[in-house]
């Protein structure tokens, strides 16, 4: 085991992978002699070459597109939007021609692309710095959707995703780049769990809290101060957005009866709108209350002084559970 | 010479003209810079590019027919582009790789694809008719431009790979305008892509004139991309054969992109859903009657010597046989099986798309008592 950043992991994971698979190329804006601008690809250029690790110019659409070029030539692309709110300009490459060519080409064309995105807020960063985009592409076929929440997983998973034979979108949190855990760098990738399980990182009775990135961590923290009130909280880190692990979730929500989602990007066709929905179809006989979505607010990323005002923290993940548990919360006193 | 001898302004040295080597009445123009990439091409290739160009031209017409017959929901004419087509794709060695958008027939049946695939796609039975790999030929685009930065990052490739092989996109004049070309340009010069933008300014992107897309001439466009842009008779068949034989071998000697403008026309609609009617007067057409790109190389032929009525008699039966066989393959695609629809959405198993499909299956199974096949190994009822 070594202690590691998350941010370093994704670096010991890229590392990996480069060194595995002469196919696979990193793409991105700084991320050759800068090794980007979070240094997530820090000294991969310098080791592996300007070939392997490309310096692009500044278009998403041109990354995207040229990525697509590289999968039918046979190479694995792993392409880096600087950040969330920069992946916009290459987005119909992305729904268009990424997440479509394996079933236009009838299976004939491999799209075997990763594109990493650095997301999410708490940063105190500028416009477009701090968006979670990830809805847009979970309800896009042909994508998967993944996102890392700590160490360990993260060097697990970007290298999963680079295996993977189909375009994943991988969400990096950017506000725990700098949070160390124990990763295990000998650890076979074979014997890894699979990217598209959820795991149950705190184990409880009550509830099931259903989250992913940025948000684990509060969730966590939130089931410990729960627990000194005597209620018991399932924390479930999702991992993937697409496919999403419905049978790990529905075992917890057999059990439990109540259902708290929580993520940074709005309620409005969230994650969270689609698992509330499924879960209440799969699981409607033994919910106890209406799922509870604890989720940003429908708005445009707010500045830096207001963030705290749109993103779900622990005393709001906290009202949430005390609303699925049927406790006075914050809406006791209003209808619907 | 070579293109990057010139300037890239230099290319239109007469502002408004183009390469030509064989004009409208079929006399053949002498050009000390490219007669020399065609020495080869004597009167019996001379009658191969016409009988190319016949029969693209007669599989386009009974793709209108089929269409009109109500057997294709859409067809694309290429009518007029014979020669853009036709000679750009008979300078491509085998291993290069050609990305298009929807409108490129006679790259596609140069390339070796069935005829079946040629109309998979407008009968509705699949995205695409054919395996990219096995022709050499990208699955037709549709989103305009798009494949410029396909054709770019293939091409980044093949120098990653130390190929000689080169990469050519497709497009139209109207996808000028779209940003992922301009994109591409960026991309391909920067990383001295081996890569050929083939420009088919046909004058018109469904209702609008090029000059809604450009106010000067679209292969002044490389000037700002620090690649040479050469504008070609895209009726002349000889001529755009020279010019992207010369703008490949650049591409393949390391010396990166070139844009070649071929100056042509859609003599038909933009689809047979399209009434040029509405937007265009027939003087403009007959205009570009008089340009045929055919009938300039049967007359340069006749010129030659060639024995042109045995050739006309030939070329008609082989093409008479083609859309026969067009046809044939067209009328023997069938519907392909219900929960086909599933198919190829992912590469690798998906928890997702099996669950949609089981249930779409029990739901058909409740017509006639059994889930359909479906097409691959995902398929059939779970």
């Amino acid at each position: 085991m070594t202690t590691l950043t998350l941010g370093k992991a994704l670096n010991r994971g890229l590392r990996n992978a480069l060194a595995a698979d002469d196919r696979v190329v990193l793409m991105g804006e700084d991320i050759g002699t800068l090794g980007g601008v979070f240094r997530i690809t820090d000294g991969l250029q310098a080791e592996f070459g300007r070939e392997r690790v490309v310096d692009s110019p500044l278009s998403e659409a041109g990354l995207i597109g040229t990525a697509v070029g590289l999968a039918y030539r046979g190479f694995r692309p792993v392409v880096e939007i600087q950040f969330d709110g920069f992946i916009y300009p290459g987005f119909d490459q992305i729904v268009a021609q990424v997440a479509k060519l394996h079933y236009r080409s009838r299976g004939a064309v491999k799209v075997p692309i990763t594109i990493r995105v650095p997301f999410g807020g708490g940063i105190g960063a500028a416009e477009h710095h701090s968006e979670s985009p990830e809805a847009y592409f979970a309800h896009t076929a042909g994508l998967r959707v993944v996102v890392c929440s700590n160490p360990a997983d993260a060097h697990v998973m970007i290298q999963q995703a680079i295996a993977s034979d189909d375009p994943v979108l991988f969400f990096e949190p950017k506000r725990r780049y700098h949070v160390k855990g124990e990763v295990d760098e000998e650890a076979s990738l074979a014997d890894a769990k699979p990217m598209g399980i959820a795991t149950v990182v705190t184990a409880g009775d009550d509830v099931t809290l259903v989250t992913y990135g940025g948000l684990v961590q509060t969730a966590k923290d939130a089931a410990v101060a729960a627990a000194e009130d005597g209620i018991s909280i399932e924390v479930i880190d999702l991992r993937s957005l697409a496919p999403v692990d419905y049978p790990t979730l529905e075992a917890s929500l057999r059990r439990t009866g109540r259902l708290v989602i929580a993520h940074e990007a709005g309620q409005q066709g969230g994650v969270g709108a689609e698992i509330a929905a499924s879960l209440t179809e799969r699981c409607f006989d033994f919910l106890e209350h209406a799922p509870v979505r604890v989720t940003g607010h429908d708005i445009p990323y707010p500045p830096a002084k207001l963030e705290q005002h749109h993103l779900p923290d622990l005393d709001r993940i906290l009202d949430g559970v005390d609303r699925v548990l049927g406790r006075a919360n914050s809406l006791s006193e209003v209808e619907a | 010479m070579t293109l990057s001898d010139r300037d890239a302004t230099g290319l239109l040295t007469r502002p408004g003209s183009f390469v030509q080597l064989v004009d409208e009445t079929g006399a053949r123009r002498h050009d000390a810079e490219f007669d020399p990439w065609v020495a080869d091409v004597d009167a019996a290739a001379l009658g191969r590019l016409y009988r190319d160009m016949v029969i693209v031209r007669r599989l386009d017409a009974e793709g209108v027919a089929l269409q009109r017959q109500g057997e294709l929901g859409l067809w694309p004419p290429l009518a007029g582009q014979e020669a853009a087509q036709i000679g750009s794709v008979r300078a491509l060695h085998d291993d290069d790789f050609a990305f298009t958008s929807y409108r490129e027939l006679a790259v596609a049946w140069a390339r070796g694809v069935p005829p079946e695939g040629l109309v998979a796609t407008w009968r509705g039975t699949a995205s695409s008719g054919w395996d990219p790999a096995a022709h050499r030929v990208a699955v037709p685009q549709i989103i305009i431009g798009a494949q410029a930065l396909h054709a770019t990052g293939y091409a980044m490739g093949l120098r990653w790979d130390h190929s000689d092989a080169a990469a050519i996109a497709y497009f139209g004049d109207g996808a000028t305008s779209e940003g992922d070309v301009s994109e591409a340009f960026v991309f391909a010069s920067s990383f001295e892509a081996p890569v050929v933008f083939f420009c088919q300014n046909n004058q018109w992107a469904i209702s609008e004139p090029v000059g809604l897309q450009s106010k000067q001439e679209l292969a002044r466009r490389a000037d700002g991309f620090a690649m040479p842009g050469i504008r070609v008779d895209g009726n002349d068949v000889l001529a755009v054969l020279a010019v992207t034989r010369m703008a490949l071998e650049r591409a393949r000697r390391g010396e990166g992109p070139s844009l070649i403008e071929a100056v042509t026309y859609r003599m038909g609609p933009h689809t047979t859903a399209d009434d040029p009617s509405r937007y265009r007067d027939d003087t403009e057409l007959a205009a570009w009657r008089e340009r045929d790109p055919i009938a300039r190389v049967l007359a340069l032929l006749d010129g030659l010597g060639a024995d042109v009525a045995g050739l006309e008699r030939e070329t008609a039966e082989a093409a008479g046989r083609a859309a026969a066989e067009l046809r044939a393959a067209c009328l023997g695609l069938t519907d392909p099986p219900a929960l086909s629809v599933f198919d190829h959405v992912y590469a690798e198993p998906n928890t997702h798309v099996e669950r949609q499909r089981e249930r779409y299956a029990r739901y058909l199974a409740l017509f006639d008592g059994t889930p359909d096949e479906a097409s691959d190994e995902h398929g059939g009822a779970r």
